[in-house]
């Protein structure tokens, strides 16, 4: 017979007074561990919610840049390249422009190998005054498109105008009664008609288009020509329109300015952007949301978890006493056995680890499984109890540790009151 | 074996000093059994715990073996009391949820030892208690709990054994029994010290000293 003997015994006999201990210091480590295991809990929850709104918030933007994408495929960026020392204030304003640089840099570009360039109009513009006609138009000289050698043929978005013929916009022929076969006057020279152009109601309505070489003969600038349109440059995303710029102004020596035209590409971008950002704010509105929420969950359990182990301390010293009381008379006879005061204090201790360290297991276990399937029944996530990540082993011994000090604390005064008990009063009495 | 030189023993209660003992001298040698008589209230067993190194006298000596209990400190007197006294109580004091061989082994606690384990088993066939030996106190009848407590009592084979009204919860038969063992015991070169208020019990005392309001009369 040994103490621990004495105190399995005792235990095994007493079992209610047990249980209601062990489910005290359960209840008390269960709570931390269930406050522990639910703000764990909580955070993985929040950091689910927001990938997955970063992931739809991806994909949104993946759709989206696909049909800017597309959108380019089929737009491309038109821009215009013009001589470096052209007044952009003067091209805005005469919507051509009034310096000139070389044909030759044209089919510069079309052999470069250019990957981003595509559909190369040369053309000389000016406003002249139609001296037969007595009537101020633009005359344009265009070659059609200049082939990209290094690339498959594609179509060519604008029919060149054939050598010893002109075109005129709406306003010119309709005007002037002027039909596809006539023959017209242009400062000495004679044209076929090629094209009479339907309205556009733009300067277009008052443009001739000739032949770019008997243009440049017309307007006296052999070899020159003041802009090129590239029309459909291919370059996806934002950065687009720079990269173009910067391809152009590589094979051209940085001799030219190249100015970006139509806004509907920059127009999706720019709404790209803008839903990308709401999708962000939404996603930092979820994050502040979820964080207020932490906030007030920390809070309950700062004050909860407190309260509860108070409250099961007390509940711990009064089975203590309670034990105590009811073990008086056998304190009193062994001690007249000669079981010392200490021995009885290391005894009623055991007892104490004994329920905190089984209330703290069961309670680490109780607070965890509760964790997670009220955070199941409430929020309707579907974390297990391996996914939280929490340090187990060294929760467990916390948990137990932390317990079996508990249930010492709690159980100090009455364990002393019972090492200290007069055992000559007690049999006295008894 | 046991000398009160003396001793006197008061308490403070709340109608002021309440005199136990006084001036209180004897002795007990080996091989006697010494019966102190008197009536209830009279300090019997203040005296017997008194002499068990369980209440401190609050004047004279007590000399045990030749040893003042009250001199050695709490744990000391503890193991004297272990190694040296066997109690035996009216109301038998045993532990409800040990057995019988559990109840006597608890005696060996304090002086644990490999021999207490054949000893108990001794007792228990010494005391007829064999068909006994794995029943708890509460389905005992009360000559086997007074049989289980003295055979507790002898376990460390102490050299005194202080007993209290040890028959006063027992029938003749039961009473006879028990008084045999002491007997048996004082006859083996043991010596006791009886407190009992009961005439029979006292007839079976080698000596008998009266007691009456805390002092010893002839």
């Amino acid at each position: 017979m040994t103490i621990w003997d004495l105190l399995i015994r005792e235990i095994l006999h007493r079992k209610l007074n047990f249980a209601l201990g062990v489910l005290s210091v359960m209840v008390a480590s269960g709570s931390l561990v269930g406050a522990v295991t639910l703000l764990r809990i909580h955070d993985i929850r929040t950091n689910q919610l927001l990938e997955q709104k970063q992931a739809e918030l991806a994909r949104q933007m993946a759709q989206l840049q696909d049909d800017t994408r597309k959108a380019m495929l089929k737009l491309g960026f038109n821009v215009v390249i013009l001589p470096k020392d052209q007044n952009l204030s003067d091209w805005y304003a005469e919507d051509y422009a009034s310096k000139y640089m070389p044909e030759e840099y044209v089919d510069r570009l079309a052999k470069s190998g250019a990957v981003t360039v595509r559909h190369l109009l040369p053309s000389l513009q000016q406003k002249i005054e139609w001296p037969e006609r007595k009537r101020k138009i633009i005359l344009i000289g265009a070659r059609g498109e200049v082939p990209e050698l290094h690339k498959n043929p594609v179509q060519p978005l604008v029919q060149p105008v054939p050598q010893g013929t002109i075109s005129l916009g709406y306003e010119l022929h309709r005007s002037m009664d002027i039909k596809v076969g006539d023959k017209v006057e242009l400062m000495g020279r004679s044209f076929a008609v090629h094209a009479c152009h339907k309205e556009r109601g733009d300067k277009d309505d008052i443009t001739a288009w000739i032949y770019l070489a008997e243009a440049q003969e017309l307007l006296n600038k052999p070899g020159l020509i003041n802009a090129i349109l590239a029309l459909e440059c291919l370059c996806v995303g934002e950065e687009g329109l720079p990269l173009i710029r910067k391809e152009i102004a590589t094979i051209l020596d940085d001799k030219i300015q190249v100015i970006e035209r139509g806004s509907e590409v920059i127009a999706r971008a720019e709404a790209r952007i803008k839903v990308e950002e709401q999708a962000r704010a939404s996603i930092q509105q979820e994050k502040d949301a979820r964080e207020n929420l932490r906030a007030v969950r920390e809070r309950f359990a700062s004050i909860l978890t407190p309260v509860v182990v108070t409250a099961c301390a007390i509940w711990i010293a009064v089975l203590g006493f309670t034990n105590v009381r009811a073990r008086r008379g056998e304190i009193g006879i062994l001690r007249a056995l000669g079981v010392c005061s200490r021995r009885i204090l290391v005894m009623f201790l055991s007892r104490h680890v004994l329920v905190g360290a089984l209330g703290g297991a069961l309670g680490f276990a109780a607070g965890v499984l509760a964790a997670v399937y009220f955070t199941a029944a409430r929020e309707g996530t579907q974390i297990r109890v391996i996914d939280t990540g929490l340090p187990w082993a060294g929760l467990l011994v916390l948990s137990v540790a932390g317990a079996a000090a508990l249930a010492v604390i709690a159980g100090w005064i009455p364990t002393v009151v019972a090492a200290r008990q007069d055992p000559a009063e007690v049999l006295r009495e008894e | 074996m046991l000398e009160f030189e003396n001793v006197s023993r008061w308490f403070n209660g709340t109608q002021g000093k309440v005199t136990a003992l006084e001036s209180v001298s004897f002795s007990v040698q080996r091989g006697e059994l010494l019966a102190v008589r008197g009536p209830s209230g009279c300090g019997k067993t203040t005296l017997l715990l008194a002499a068990g190194g369980l209440l401190r006298p609050s004047s004279g000596q007590i000399s045990l073996d030749g040893q003042d209990p009250y001199q050695l400190n709490p744990e000391q007197r503890s193991q004297l009391r272990a190694r040296m006294i066997g109690f035996v109580f009216q109301q038998f004091h045993l532990i409800p949820y040990l057995t019988v061989r559990q109840n006597i082994l608890a005696a060996a606690l304090a002086v644990p030892g490999k021999e207490a384990g054949t000893r108990a088993s001794y007792l228990i066939k010494q005391f007829g208690l064999d068909a006994r030996a794995e029943h708890v106190p509460a389905q005992l009848s009360t000559g086997e709990r007074q049989r289980t407590a003295l055979a507790r009592a002898l376990l460390n084979e102490p050299k005194i054994i202080l007993a209290d009204e040890p028959t006063g919860n027992l029938d003749e038969d039961n009473a006879r029994t028990v008084f045999g063992y002491l007997s048996q015991y004082v006859n083996d070169g043991g010596c006791v010290l009886l407190v009992t208020h009961d005439a029979q019990a006292a007839a079976h005392a080698t000596r008998t000293l009266q007691m009456s309001q805390g002092q010893l009369v002839e």
